[in-house]
């Protein structure tokens, strides 16, 4: 059976939707800037700047609906119902509809500000939404209220695979026969002194705050850690015959998936990327094509120094020669890294690099790193074959030794 | 501080507009919240939560079933700040 991709849905630092998202992406712009909250230096907050949304979500949803959902769940929304739309609003049995939304953190915004109001107003003044607001499930389960889905709505958690893992078990669910349809991807938004601070103090952020568009910059000799991004990236997945039955416009094939564990540290990647490599190989063997056939892969690479020539290397190993006709974008050089949201705002860009048979770019690599033996694509985008079959890879990898790797092929 | 039910109202219905997107005008004391507002349980609560912190007043969570219409939670609150 063969899973298809009939809707893409995303708010991101480069636009509210895909269609800007995407353009912005290919004019190789950056969505990092300067944080402007007073919370910055009323706390001391080392990190100042990340990828924030370009649209904040109170300008497309109403206000019950901002005050009765945290962030994340928020930018999930935004994103599921242009999925949705873009998909053309399937009839599907609900039965027969299913839900995968992952975060990885979880509702953190609200969890913080009712910590707040405890603390500063007494605990009676908690408000009672609290809870299905602050939970980790709570944009999948509000994705799932949406739609009416009843096949079964899901929230796997990997941390910066999370998006990713989340459209592994979409695809899942229909390969197996529960489901379909799926509404599938990740959210993060964890844009908040805590969170910030805590990335910092393991030493895994940018620094580079006089110039913050150009501190992510993976691949490059002077990246010197990651950038803190938000927003979400969702997409309408259904099996091949159930799209075509209904007459939608298929716009890629997600042929096969590849899921492993590193079993070695909890944040960094194992050093030999024997599990990244595993999980690429996978999603190619469960696609049933073999390496030769894939022709782009976006990349994890998050722009810290240990991290993004492991990524890098596997890639060289997994693919030997092949690996000079693979076009390679670091789309967090753009974006930032959406953490949960990442995965799965990475899988619309591969959709989108197939459909316009365009790589795009990797921007801020000023000086390649001379290590990397890959086909890097920098500062602007670049043709994919033009005619054919294509696949390209997705790839993430989170804290904890999670990798994921999607296998893509143009519809 | 004494207060008038027109006030009381007034502040009710700006809370139960914030959390339900009804337009103010729609929340007048004859309605009832469930059958008329279509409000579940949750907003329910959310709504007595704040009316408490806006009003000043505790409204325990054996009297909120008592409150069936929008005049019945003005009257009860009204009533609780005058004392």
């Amino acid at each position: 059976m063969t899973v298809v991709v009939t809707g893409l849905g995303a708010t991101t630092p480069l636009g509210g939707d895909v269609p800007s998202t995407w353009e912005a992406a290919l004019a190789g712009r950056s969505g990092v800037r300067t944080l402007e909250y007073d919370w910055v230096e009323k706390y001391r907050v080392p990190i100042t700047f990340a990828g924030q949304l370009a649209v904040r979500p109170e300008e497309v949803l109403s206000r019950p609906e901002t005050k009765r959902m945290d962030p994340m769940a928020q930018y999930a929304m935004v994103a599921a119902r242009e999925a949705w739309a873009d998909a053309g609003s399937p009839e599907v049995d609900p039965y027969r509809l299913g839900v995968v939304v992952s975060s990885g953190i979880g509702g953190v915004q609200t969890l913080l500000d009712a910590w707040d109001t405890v603390r500063d107003k007494g605990a009676e003044r908690v408000l009672p939404l609290t809870v299905p607001m602050l939970m980790p499930n709570s944009a999948a389960a509000y994705v799932e209220l949406e739609f009416g889905a009843k096949a079964g709505a899901h929230a796997v958690v990997s941390a910066c695979a999370s998006g990713a893992e989340a459209i592994a078990l979409a695809y899942d669910m229909i390969v197996s026969g529960r489901a379909d349809v799926v509404v599938a991807g990740g959210t993060e938004a964890a844009i908040h002194p805590l969170p910030i601070s805590a990335f910092a103090s393991m030493s895994t952020l940018s620094k580079r705050a006089d110039d913050p568009a150009a501190a992510s910059r993976p691949y490059d000799v002077d990246r010197d850690g990651f950038v803190l991004g938000e927003g979400a990236g969702i997409m309408v997945l259904e099996s091949e015959e159930f799209a075509k039955a209904r007459g939608a416009r298929i716009r890629a094939r997600l042929l096969g998936t590849g899921r492993t564990a590193d079993g070695y540290h909890i944040a960094a990647p194992e050093p030999t990327g024997e599990g990244q490599k595993r999980a690429m190989l996978a999603a190619v063997e469960q696609a049933g094509l073999t390496i030769r056939d894939v022709v782009h892969v976006n990349a994890h690479a998050t722009s810290t120094p240990v991290g993004d020539p492991i990524e890098a290397r596997g890639i060289r190993e997994l693919m030997g020669d092949h690996a000079d006709n693979v076009l390679v974008s670091a789309t967090k050089s753009m974006t930032g890294h959406l953490l949960g949201g990442a995965g799965a705002l990475e899988a619309v860009f591969t959709v989108k690099a197939l459909e316009d048979r365009k790589a795009p770019p990797t921007i801020n690599v000023d000086n390649p790193d001379p290590d990397l033996a890959i086909n890097l694509v920098r500062s602007v985008p670049a043709d994919l074959p033009s005619t054919g079959d294509l696949a390209a890879i997705n790839n993430s990898f989170g804290f904890g030794g999670h990798n994921v790797a999607l296998l893509y092929a143009t519809a | 501080m004494a207060a008038n039910e027109s006030e009381v109202l007034a502040g009710l219905a700006e809370i139960v507009a914030e959390e339900t997107g009804i337009d103010t005008a729609e929340i007048v004391a004859e309605k009832s919240f469930t059958d008329d507002l279509d409000i579940d349980s949750l907003s329910m609560m959310t709504i007595v939560t704040l009316a408490e912190e806006r009003f000043d007043v505790r409204i325990p969570d054996e009297d909120v079933k008592n409150l069936v219409t929008v005049g019945d939670a003005v009257a009860y609150i009204t009533k609780a700040i005058n004392g």
